[in-house]
């Protein structure tokens, strides 16, 4: 979509697309974890259809605890129960990357729904625009 | 449906095995980058792939190959080589694209 189109959109208050943030690298090793938030955070402005989506190593975003004075970066974490505020309410999490990392949804900061693999792949496929982070 | 994309090598990175588990049926994969190196007869992946090809079309880009001396008699049957012009070409046809990085 281009910044005209984006435009446009706002204006008339038109058109809602699905957009779908796929997350599924772990956060502070690399930078993705963090600019996909921020990708986030910025696209909640435009009023879209806004779901977020944890799979592989990136359920590790979500889980309690982190503490990152240690290593000198921001701990992120707290912005994920912040997204609520924005009207970003649909988080979904992958069943077995979370079997396979011995986590369950207990273990993380908020509110998620689990979703097997055959769900997973039925909700990427609703979407209008994937953003893979 | 969805076009995927997988730009890592199979032997590296995961993106591979989570593309085909959540690549529905119907759906195309892409692979580009170090992603052609599962594209290769005779790699512990091939028979992964093979499953894929059973109800998804897969694709390979052409210059990435080229660009790793790996010819073309090398690939699995039943995968496609692609151009530039047909990347456009898919990116265009398909839903929406999937990049696994």
């Amino acid at each position: 979509m281009s910044d005209e189109d984006m435009m446009d959109d706002e204006a008339g208050g038109g058109v809602v697309k699905k957009f779908l943030y796929v997350n599924r690298k772990a956060p502070y090793g690399t930078i993705y974890a963090l600019e996909s938030l921020e990708v986030v955070l910025i696209g909640a402005a435009f009023d879209q259809d806004v779901s977020l989506a944890f799979i592989d190593d990136g359920v590790y975003q979500l889980t309690k605890g982190q503490q990152t004075d240690g290593i000198g970066m921001k701990n992120f974490s707290p912005t994920y129960r912040a997204l609520e505020m924005y009207d970003v309410e649909k988080l979904y999490v992958d069943q077995d990357s979370l079997t396979a990392r011995g986590l369950n949804a207990e273990d993380l900061i908020v509110p998620v729904e689990v979703l097997n693999t055959t769900q997973m792949a039925e909700l990427m496929e609703t979407q209008d625009v994937v953003f893979s982070f | 449906m969805l076009l995927h994309t997988v730009n890592k090598s199979p032997f590296e990175r995961h993106s591979l095995q989570s593309c085909l588990r959540f690549a529905q049926a119907g759906s195309s994969i892409l692979l580009l980058e170090d992603g052609i190196y599962a594209a290769i007869q005779g790699t512990q992946f091939q028979p992964l792939l093979q499953e894929a090809l059973n109800d998804k079309k897969v694709y390979a880009l052409l210059p990435d190959l080229q660009a790793r001396g790996l010819p073309s008699e090398k690939i699995i049957e039943g995968i496609t080589l692609v151009d530039y012009g047909d990347f456009v070409d898919l990116v265009a046809s398909h839903s929406a694209t999937q990049a696994w990085l």
